[in-house]
């Protein structure tokens, strides 16, 4: 069960912080200066075409 | 139209077909090869009628048009096809627990039909749904033609032959007995091939598109698929008894086999049945209203939001089971927190209506969709209730599941479909309109009060099930024998195959109308009272 246990410790430490990390940096990034202009014209895009 | 190779190919299949069922290690897998031979002659005879020895005419072969939506018209007709069988047999289940002498021996058993049903709906519906679905938006929105040319082809027709391998198995009785995953490993390699090719036929697409930005529809489609290619390959890990033959056993056992399969069971439904369909929503709840998103910012919150909580969820499936007891509450706490992603979908789908919302009333398919994402919102708050332990414990192995299950299935994963199928036989064949708006209307009617019966009766039959279940008398005994409690749900049963009988019926009538809007007619009808445009502005 080697395996398991690391496995199971980096879930819990690193792989965890980094998947949290990753999730705030989502929502950061989405909420950035300009982000809602862009986001404006990406949500335009399904009317453009037909 | 030349099918050199694919001829050769069906050709070479159905020949290898006929092999296994000649050295099939036993009578199920030799008949099951069976079928898969007739079935491969019958698509190599199809393509040797469709062959064209006419020379091709001056000017070359015909130009390529923008988009290539034939394939996308198969699959409407496909999904429509299925989703009736789907329903259909779901009645007959539901007919088979009120009446158990419908139980036709040995095909036409509960156990053999029931996962008939579920792979119907699920697979063949939802699938073709949201093979078709996917094809269309991802060309629009990134304004290039679909990747991979005729391998989009073979993504369909290999999907429908996963379709016809897994049903027919399951009436012979070969299944590997994982819940949404019977099918035995051969087809389960099957259907990993064409999921690869799908993987590459949409991503392909979204690499080369003209559109710099990837619309959130597309991220939702995407982690449908790489997400369900995942799941699909983990949970199906298995070694054959023989490479003729049809059993195979778990690379896994005990409680971590438990484990894995709910891991596939429930991100199958956040990822088939949650993700996909939400980005249909997303893609044509916008078309339909002509308006942008409510929040697209908060579209990708909630991508990123569901995607990172779902994966956990499972273990839910496996309250007061083997399972560790963080792992159960690990299970319970991410699917509480599933809420908030859930309801700000909900909302931000409902919300796009805002400064329209008088097309609920003027536009039915406008309704169908709003009445779709209210489904939504009200089995994704259910769910979440239903995995706290405390109320798991009186919930679980009831019909309270079967009754959540289906406001999910039919009231959201149904009506958006039947909206989007809606929206796009118009379009892809280019009609006026749809040949009844009105039917479409009844439909509405008799679908969401076919859900609103077939819920509401499940909720109470559920619960009174729970709860005799559990009914002690004051020297400790049960009060119930099991036996009893199933008799105490005939009344629900019956009336919950009515419930179903009004959601086939809706479904019917949508069949017939869209088979009358592409053979291009129009019902002579009254416009729905307001549905009148106002006279254009002056410019």
């Amino acid at each position: 069960m080697e395996t398991y246990t690391a496995m199971r410790h980096f879930a819990d430490s690193w792989g965890l912080l980094a998947m949290v990390l990753f999730f705030l940096g989502v929502i950061t990034f989405t909420f950035r200066p300009g982000g809602k202009k862009a986001a404006q014209r990406a949500a335009s895009i399904p009317l453009q075409e037909d | 139209m030349k099918h050199t190779v694919e001829m050769i190919v069906l050709a070479v299949g159905a020949f290898l077909a006929l092999v296994g069922a000649g050295f099939a290690q036993d009578r199920l897998f030799g008949a099951h090869m069976w079928i898969l031979f007739f079935v491969l002659l019958g698509g190599t005879l199809v393509l040797m009628r469709r062959t064209d020895f006419r020379p091709i005419p001056a000017g070359g072969a015909p130009r390529q048009s923008e988009y290539f939506d034939e394939v996308v018209k198969y699959g409407v007709i496909a999904t429509m096809f299925w989703g009736v069988v789907g329903f259909l047999v779901g009645v007959v289940v539901a007919l088979q627990l009120a009446f158990p002498d419908l139980n036709i021996e040995p095909w036409f058993n509960f156990g053999r039909v029931r996962p008939l049903h579920t792979s119907a709906v699920i697979f063949a519906f939802g699938g073709n749904a949201l093979i078709a679905t996917s094809f269309y938006v991802v060309q629009r929105t990134s304004r290039a033609r679909l990747f991979g040319g005729d391998l989009g082809w073979f993504v369909f027709w290999g999907y429908q032959l996963f379709i016809v391998l897994a049903a027919t198995g399951y009436l012979l009785g070969i299944t590997q007995s994982r819940e949404y995953a019977e099918p035995e490993w051969y087809v389960d390699l099957w259907l990993t091939v064409v999921w690869v090719a799908y993987l590459v036929v949409f991503l392909g697409t979204i690499l080369k598109r003209k559109e710099p930005h990837i619309y959130v529809a597309n991220w939702f489609y995407l982690s449908f698929i790489v997400t369900i290619a995942m799941l699909h390959v983990v949970n199906n890990l298995a070694v054959p008894v023989s490479f003729l033959g049809s059993k195979s056993y778990s690379a896994f056992s005990g409680v971590q086999d438990a484990l894995t399969q709910w891991w596939y069971g429930h991100n199958a439904v956040g990822f088939f049945l949650t993700a996909g369909f939400l980005a249909m929503m997303y893609y044509f709840i916008p078309k339909q209203v002509n308006r942008p998103v409510y929040s697209y910012r908060l579209s990708i919150i909630h991508f990123w939001a569901l995607i990172f909580m779902y994966i956990w969820a499972g273990p839910h499936h496996l309250h007061y089971t083997a399972l560790p007891d963080w792992a159960q509450t690990l299970g319970m706490v991410f699917s509480v927190m599933l809420w908030m992603p859930s309801w700000g979908g909900m909302i931000n789908g409902l919300m796009t209506l805002s400064g329209a919302w008088d097309k609920v009333r003027t536009d039915p398919v406008v309704r169908m969709m709003v009445m779709a994402v209210a489904f939504y919102g009200m089995a994704t708050f259910e769910g979440p209730m239903m995995s706290i332990k405390a109320v798991n414990s009186l919930s679980h192995y009831t019909d309270w599941t079967i009754g959540h299950v289906h406001s999910g299935a039919l009231g959201w994963n149904g009506l958006i479909t039947f909206g989007a199928i809606y929206y796009l036989v118009p379009k892809l064949w280019n009609r006026e309109r749809l040949y009844s708006v009105r039917m479409v209307n009844w439909h509405f009617w008799l679908a969401t009060l076919g859900i609103v019966i077939y819920a509401a009766v499940m909720w109470v039959a559920g619960i009174q099930q729970g709860l005799m279940w559990r009914e002690y008398d004051d020297q400790g005994f049960l009060v119930y024998s099991f036996a009893e409690t199933v008799a105490a749900m005939f009344p629900y049963y019956v009336m919950r195959a009515v419930g179903g009988a009004l959601f086939l019926a809706g479904a019917v009538l949508m069949a017939f109308n869209i088979t009358m809007t592409i053979l291009g007619r129009l019902r002579d009808e009254a416009p729905i009272v307001g549905a009148v445009p106002l006279p254009a502005p002056a410019e």
